[in-house]
């Protein structure tokens, strides 16, 4: 980001006439929020780690760090998160490249198709691929092994290549959306004097093309790396039949093994130490590979860059893309649907074993189900809510007021974009079952800091993403009309972000609605989430309401989804 | 060699406009050593027709040659690849490669032809010294100035010495007074090399000051094809008279031998009419200091604004229903609300039935 000198508002403010200026206000209301739901977590997981009892203590540390177990976790998540980082990253690639560069029909669908898998929760596509390929009673196993005859199944989705493969499937669109629109916006004459200065398509596509998109891909590759690295659903799902552990997964088991005692959350956040650290290393990794190259390749104006004609390829790379789509997309999707309306699972996919009773009962009958339907919609609404009036008000202090001080804000602010959420979870547990004389454990509420907490990266983002367009200007014309600083904030500052906070709005409501991996060491009784009770029922085995229940996730996220596009297509259009 | 271009069109479709035309039937020969400038508004085709040089766009008919080498013929549908075609070119928007620092841009097309390492120094060495960049081999585009750059992108189109020199509004970008030193540069560079080289512009000023020879072109179609001087004195039609330089357009009524402004009561405007001209109507074209105003005699009409321009006075009147502007050297004390003679010494003549709508000139446009 091109370092802007903005004068601070602040000046403005101390004209006022108020004894206390409103920016300072701000400024300490900003920093004592981020400090008690981002940061007090973290500073509770060091402290129970290494105080036991009020002495220090690094014996569990130690003990924790050493486990064969916890090792094979380490190494598990690291190898995982490596080979769908680079496997995401190529395929990601290709599909971008062929969608932005070549001739290909059908862009703008296939653009919109590919970026389905970024909004499907990654959880419930385990569990689709699980109906498909768990090893015995997978249909398509199932299928594979009446064509041939044998008892070997095709393919063992509950193994680590299963969990890189669905994870492959969630997280290759960074990279696609990332390269796309880097190769779109990518001056066409840039290729052009290319080929001019005589160098064919290859060597175009290999010398000058491939190097001013490495920032790109490096962007969208470090994303999937640090995602993957945090990431709890999938191997939730596919690893635990087949004792594969992840760490996020492991912390998730030593908690939930001790039934939530403090030892087991002690264990838990030691680990949890370990996980943060080795997203430390990935993202220290990302500032270096980000810093070596950026450039400016958006210039002049805009033309129709040129196509590479894929001739004869043309139908056949249809027919790849097509059939990509359909695997990673439709089929997940079809067999979620279609097994919520069977009668009992494993009946062959036959009208004749269908039954709308699935359906009913989750949506009507189970009290569980309904709470968790309800639970997720009043707490995504509130977090999100919440969430984009407080990142919005930090927001305003860090662009428009600009205190000293202000670095710390934004630390404290995108932090949790770096904490893996089962580890966030961790740091509200230990924060919040009495360690201040406030016990909210087993309630709504903290599930609710939670999300705040998890979420205040991406409202802060959105926000000031919006805020840096309000030229400052337009705030002083106010206060030159006669408003005070907080008038002008309300009359005109508010109502030109409106548009960007909405859309905020939508950025957090929907991943909250999704959410498992914080929720899931969280929840109560009686506060399950939407994906909490898809998982339970999961657990219990009852994978046809689990499937009816997923595929009412996936409706209601798909309307989200909706309304979001229609906000930012409305914005747009202004 | 030659440019030939034989009866080229290249129609686009659009999905909002539908099949636009965006040059239609162009038929130019460009001699070799030639400095050849495409003029026009934008949106007029000759970009598309330097991109069909190049190679960027296929054809929708026609054949494009250079000298006995087909480039484009669209009835074989052979088209020789953009790289195969031995030119070189300059964008607008300099197109020069972030990721590669000043040396390496211009070494591209030698790396390319995989040329010795010695040789490929001398001539990046020679390239830079002749855009005036020695010294900045290590830098990157990043690092220097919008001037800087395009010359980069110079040094990397002549650095093969190639025959035919495209340039697609290589100035555009630069500031004014970089423009004109730039001009010069461009012309010198001509001079010493001796390249062909064909010059896409809207401004008039740069195509007069380069070209031995250029056109104008609006909505795809060749206005006219002539030296700078011709062009200016002579234009072919309304439309390439009121591109080159200021214009008055006066249109009249043709009747019995005398010739009437519209809207001025009957009055006649002494001017002989061409004996060609048969037309009841017309539109008589003349430039602001090719008219005089007297103080007796000449068409009667009342000075309307006098505006002081330091190097000439400015002054408007009516004839009729149109505004009329004159520029005088010397200030002849016309005042404003003053009566005047207006007596124009020259006058072209052009038909008033090819005028075209504004609307409809936007419609037609090329995106």
């Amino acid at each position: 980001m091109r370092a802007k000198v903005v004068r601070p508002i602040s000046d403005l403010a101390r004209k006022d006439g108020l004894k206390i200026d409103t920016g300072q206000i701000l400024m300490i209301i900003s920093a004592v929020i981020l400090f008690i739901t981002v940061a007090l977590p973290m500073v509770m997981i060091i402290y129970n780690v290494f105080f036991y009892k009020g002495t220090f203590d690094w014996r569990l540390f130690a003990e924790i760090l050493t486990h064969p177990d916890n090792l094979m976790a380490m190494w598990n998540t690291i190898k995982i998160a490596f080979l769908v980082t680079v496997f995401g990253t190529i395929t990601g690639l290709f599909f971008a490249w062929l969608i932005a560069r070549s001739d290909i029909p059908l862009k703008g669908l296939m653009k919109s198709l590919f970026t389905i898998p970024y909004m499907f929760p990654p959880f419930i596509g385990a569990m689709a691929w699980g109906l498909l390929l768990a090893p015995r009673s997978g249909y398509i196993n199932k299928l594979y092994m009446a064509l041939t005859g044998g008892n070997q199944p095709l393919f063992n989705i509950n193994s680590v290549a299963g969990i890189i493969f669905v994870e492959l499937c969630y997280y290759f669109p960074f990279v696609f959306i990332q390269v796309a629109s880097a190769l779109e916006r990518m001056d066409p004459t840039l290729e052009e004097s290319a080929r001019i200065a005589g160098a064919g398509q290859l060597t175009v596509i290999r010398k000058i093309t491939l190097p001013l998109v490495v920032p790109a891909i490096a962007a969208g590759a470090m994303l999937i790396l640090i995602s993957t690295l945090s990431h709890f659903g999938v191997p939730a799902i596919l690893g635990f039949s087949n004792n594969i552990f992840t760490l996020p997964t492991k912390i998730y088991e030593l908690i939930y093994k001790s039934a939530g005692s403090f030892e087991g959350i002690r264990q838990g956040a030691s680990l949890s130490i370990l996980l943060v650290l080795v997203v430390v290393l990935a993202l220290a990794l990302q500032r270096r590979i980000l810093r070596a190259g950026r450039y400016d390749i958006i210039r002049g104006k805009s033309m129709r860059p040129m196509l590479i004609k894929l001739r004869h390829f043309k139908i056949p790379m249809l027919l790849v893309c097509l059939l990509f789509i359909a695997v990673i997309v439709l089929l997940p999707l079809v067999i979620i649907f279609l097994v919520g309306f069977l009668k009992a699972y494993g009946l062959p996919l036959k009208l004749e074993y269908m039954t709308v009773k699935n359906y009913q009962h989750v949506l009507f009958i189970s009290k569980m189900a309904r709470d968790a339907m309800k639970n997720s919609v009043v707490l995504s609404i509130s977090a999100a809510i919440i969430t984009m009036f407080v990142g919005t008000m930090i927001a305003y202090v860090i662009v428009k007021i600009n205190p000293k001080g202000k670095g710390i804000l934004e630390v404290l602010g995108l932090l949790p974009y770096s904490i893996p959420g089962i580890v966030l979870a961790v740091g509200v547990i230990l924060t919040w079952s009495g360690s201040f004389k406030i016990n909210l454990y087993n309630t709504f509420w903290i599930i609710l800091i939670a999300y705040i907490a998890r979420y205040m990266a991406f409202s802060l983002k959105s926000a000031s993403a919006s805020l840096e367009q309000v030229h400052n200007s337009l705030e002083e014309a106010a206060r030159s009309c006669g408003a005070s600083h907080f008038e002008s904030l309300l009359d005109i500052t508010l109502p030109l972000i409106r548009p960007g906070m909405i859309a905020g709005f939508f950025l957090i409501f929907l991943p909250a609605m999704r959410e498992l991996t914080t929720s899931i060491l969280l929840y109560g009784p009686f506060t399950r989430t939407l994906g909490v009770a898809i998982y339970a029922i999961k657990e219990e085995g009852n994978m046809v309401q689990a499937s009816a229940l997923s595929g009412i996730a996936i409706l209601i996220i798909i309307l989200g989804e909706m309304a979001l596009r229609l906000v930012t297509r409305e914005r747009r259009g202004k | 060699m030659d440019v030939i271009l034989k009866d080229v069109s290249k129609t686009f479709v659009t999905k909002t406009f539908g099949a636009v035309t965006a040059v239609n039937n162009v038929n130019l020969t460009i001699k070799a050593g030639e400095c050849f400038s495409f003029l026009g508004p934008s949106g007029c085709g000759k970009t598309t027709t330097l991109r069909l040089i190049a190679g960027f766009e296929d054809l929708s008919a026609g054949e494009i040659w250079l000298g006995e080498q087909p480039f484009s013929i669209k009835a074989k549908n052979f088209y020789l690849p953009p790289e195969k075609r031995g030119l070189g070119m300059v964008f607008q928007a300099f197109a020069v490669w972030p990721h590669l620092n000043v040396f390496e841009n211009v070494a591209f097309p030698l790396r390319i032809m995989k040329k010795e390492k010695s040789e490929i120094i001398d001539r990046v060495k020679a390239a830079l010294k002749h855009t005036n960049l020695s010294g900045l081999e290590e830098k990157y585009p990043s690092e220097l100035s919008g001037g800087q750059q395009q010359r980069i992108a110079l040094a990397r189109a002549i650095v093969t010495n190639p025959r035919v020199l495209l340039l697609d509004e290589p100035l555009s970008n630069l500031d004014p007074k970089l423009r004109e030193i730039m001009r010069f540069e461009i012309k010198d560079l001509q001079r010493k090399f001796n390249f062909t080289i064909i010059y896409v512009t809207h401004d008039q000023a740069e195509a007069m000051a380069l070209s031995d020879r250029m056109l104008v072109m609006d909505m795809g179609v060749i206005q006219q094809i002539d030296t700078p001087y011709n062009m200016y004195n002579n234009p072919s039609n309304k439309f390439v008279y009121g591109f080159l330089g200021l214009s008055n357009f006066l249109p009249v009524n043709v009747d019995g031998g005398k010739v009437y402004p519209k809207g001025a009561n009957g009055l006649d405007l002494d001017c002989p009419i061409p004996g060609d001209f048969t037309e009841k109507e017309a539109i008589l074209a003349s430039r602001p200091n090719e008219i005089e105003l007297l103080a007796e005699g000449g068409f009667p009409a009342r000075i309307k604004n006098r505006i002081f321009l330091s190097d000439y006075i400015e002054y408007r009147v009516d004839i009729g229903q149109t505004e009329i502007r004159i520029q005088c050297c010397e200030d002849q004390g016309f005042a404003a609300g003053d009566p005047c003679g207006v007596k124009f010494n020259r006058l072209k003549w052009y038909s008033a039935k090819d005028e075209i709508s504004e609307a409809e000139r936007e419609q037609r446009k090329v995106i």
